[in-house]
């Protein structure tokens, strides 16, 4: 059975691939959002257009996905969030770049919108002004309580947000996070654009996820346009997408340890992390393999020490990481900073959909890779790590665990990978036409959303980051922590401000 | 623990098992760095870091800067937490309209002499991202720009040598 045979809906949207997409009427919208406060659907992405809105749900049991259009005929749609909460920060975007109004909205403060761009509603395509309040901080109340207010420019070389916290003495009270310092207007910049210009900004999404995100890119742009990827190109996407899980896992590692103070951790690791930077300058010609995934395909071929680099990276990381496993297992004063600090609750990580690290450390079994098998992934074995305790320490496990399978990855890659052609011309003049795909970047699943037009320019695209339902939980597990111990937790969460942001 | 701390004194693996066609490169041109700071500033050279709405690629490779294999502190190169302690402002992306005032104020917040540095294509001119309703373009329409490094990004290499460059422009104008 279907999502959409439990939601009434108007009709189906034919050119939708590879799930389907129904336009619904306010019962079928009220019967989806239902479905997400029951728990028996998953919220995947939220997003606007300048007179309708999408909800993209994901049947956990099934690996089903649907997606759901509300037509905001009156320029307002039922609000999803005030029943709903992992909605609400997509909620209040929606509002931000198209100004629909969500009805009975519980919270419609601005979220990416700081009254900075000399406009409102920039999507809308209307020059439209709104009411500029100065944005209010949700309240704590109590004695002695104080706050300390940090960012958007953080001490370290970090990306910029702004951290409101609450604290009575040591202790947080309360956090709460207004980012939107890193939006950029990426999705009104991709209107217009050719697939190659897309992807290339696909690609800059979040500079981490350069080949998640071109990868999800391309794929949403395959589906749409109902086109093969040739087999060694499949290989060769998967094998960059890895080699960047591996390079971030190691960054991780490092600066979570780093952040326990416990240095020696965050050089090890920092040297593992530059030899897989290293090993994709030589095989793709650029550190982070930007560029290299396309649509159809991948622009260029893998250079001929790129296999022998590879698999000396494979060995290098065999011989070394086994004894870091062991230093980080065997270090008193490291596990007592990170066992039981920052714990996100097993039922918050289920009803916010976190995926990546953040969500299999609170036992939500979820991966794109697994959940939805897209290739070379279904012909490829592999574990999915899930652990119960949803600390920092278990974050890290879990992270421990997918450089492991990583690895494997790549080694089947290298002994599958035969030689033969790398892309597939899109083709021109198919009319219009819509994709969707999800890719598992290393923080948790990217999902894309395009509609090309006939003559295969971008006409929307939507970019969803995992981090959108994991940066909320940051907030609930820093409640009662202490303050010096926030960030160990941010970074175990490592979520994305620029692929937040857009 | 002690194990691979004593390992780590040994590990050798760096320059092993074949060192790098570049890495004495690099081990020159971040010495000279370090001559030129001495030279210019007469001591270590502070650098504070600000993303003015990169993409985070830039950070990445900024990042890159501080592991073993370039290990910038040796040579004098600092990252500092406050812009009251810097010398040098590193700015990286198209400068979102809604960083653009936290990035004033830090170069205001910055004493002088001080230098800004654009790294990466979006803070020369915006990038990939320019004409954006969202952003202002380049770091110099913002504030002034003493140098830009090029690249989207710019590799740690590129980076060093684009600091290099600006010692020795700084010490050349003197
Ligand atoms: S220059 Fe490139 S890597 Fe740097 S912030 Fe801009 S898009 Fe990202």
């Amino acid at each position: 059975m279907g999502i959409l045979d439990s939601i009434p809906h108007v009709n189906a949207i034919l050119s939708h691939r590879p799930w389907p997409r129904a336009v619904v009427t306010e019962a079928g919208w009220q019967a989806a959002i239902d479905r997400l406060v029951e728990g028996g659907l998953t919220l995947l992405g939220f997003w606007g257009e300048p007179a309708a809105v999408h909800l993209a749900l994901l049947d956990g049991g099934s690996a089903d996905v649907a997606v759901v259009t509300y037509e905001c005929t009156a320029g307002a749609f039922p609000s999803v969030a005030s029943r709903h909460l992992p909605a609400l920060r997509l909620e209040r975007t929606i509002h931000d770049l198209f100004g629909l109004v969500p009805s009975a909205a519980d919270d419609l403060r601005p979220w990416l919108d700081h009254d900075a761009w000399g406009q409102s509603y920039p999507l809308s395509g209307r020059n439209a002004s709104r009411e500029v309040r100065p944005y209010q901080f949700l309240p704590a109340e109590g004695e002695a309580l104080h706050q300390v207010a940090v960012g958007p420019v953080h001490a370290g070389i970090i990306e910029p947000g702004h951290f409101r916290f609450t604290a009575n003495g040591e202790h947080v009270v309360r956090l709460e996070q207004w980012l939107g310092y890193t939006h950029k207007g990426i999705e009104l910049l991709m209107q217009g654009a050719n697939l190659e210009a897309a992807a290339k900004l696909a690609n800059r999404t979040s500079g981490d996820s350069a080949v998640a995100y071109a990868f999800a890119f391309a794929r949403a742009a395959e589906a749409a346009l109902d086109i093969q990827v040739p087999r060694r190109a499949i290989f060769l996407r998967a094998l960059m997408a890895e080699v960047e899980r591996l390079a971030n896992h190691f960054g991780d590692i490092g600066a979570i340890c780093n952040d326990a103070s416990f240095a020696l951790m965050h050089a090890q690791t920092g040297i593992l992390r530059e030899r897989c930077l290293r090993a994709a300058d030589t095989a793709f010609g650029h550190r982070l393999m930007m560029d290299v995934i396309v649509p159809g395909g991948v622009a260029r071929d893998v250079s001929a020490d790129g296999i022998p680099a590879m698999r000396a990276l494979l060995a290098e990381i065999r011989k070394v990481f086994p004894r870091l496993i062991e230093l980080y297992d065997n270090t008193a004063s490291l596990q007592d900073r990170t066992v039981t600090t920052g714990i996100v609750k097993a039922d918050y990580a289920r009803q916010f959909g976190a995926g990546g690290y953040v969500g299999r450390a609170s036992g939500r079994d979820f991966d794109a890779r697994r959940t939805f098998a897209y290739a070379p992934y279904d012909q490829l074995s592999f574990e999915v790590p899930v652990l119960e305790a949803g600390d920092v320490n278990a974050r890290v496990w879990i992270r421990i665990r997918e450089v492991e399978q990583s690895v494997e990855l790549i080694a089947q890659m290298l002994d599958l990978m035969e030689p033969g052609e790398i892309r597939n011309a899109p083709p021109a003049g198919r009319g219009g036409c819509e994709g969707l795909a999800l890719t598992e970047a290393f923080r948790g699943d990217v999902l894309a959303w395009l509609r090309l037009d006939g003559e295969l320019r971008v006409e929307r695209c939507h970019l969803r980051d995992a981090s959108w339902f994991q940066w909320p939980l940051l907030e609930t597990a820093i409640e009662g922590n202490i303050i010096a111990d926030f960030p160990l937790c941010n970074k175990s969460f490592n979520c994305s401000y620029s692929g937040a942001d857009l | 623990m002690r194990k691979t701390l004593l390992e780590s004194l040994t590990y050798g693996s760096l320059t092993e098992p074949a060192p790098a066609p570049d890495d004495s490169a690099l081990a020159e041109l971040a010495a000279k760095v370090d001559r030129a700071a001495q030279a210019t500033l007469g001591r270590s050279l502070a650098i504070r870091e600000v993303d003015a709405g990169s993409c985070n690629g830039c950070e990445l490779e900024i990042h890159a800067l501080s592991n073993a294999f370039y290990d910038v502190e040796r040579f004098g190169l600092r990252f500092v937490a406050s812009p009251r302690h810097a010398d040098v402002l590193l700015v990286t992306g198209p400068v979102t309209k809604n960083m653009r005032q936290a990035l004033e104020r830090t170069y205001n917040a910055t004493p002088d002499p001080k230098w800004v540095v654009a790294v990466g294509g979006c803070a020369i001119d915006g990038g990939l991202f320019r004409g954006s309703y969202a952003c202002v373009g380049g770091v110099s329409e913002t504030i002034p720009v003493d140098l830009h490094i090029k690249g989207c990004p710019p590799s740690p290499t590129d980076l060093l040598k684009g600091l290099l460059a600006l010692l020795e422009h700084v010490s050349g104008k003197r």
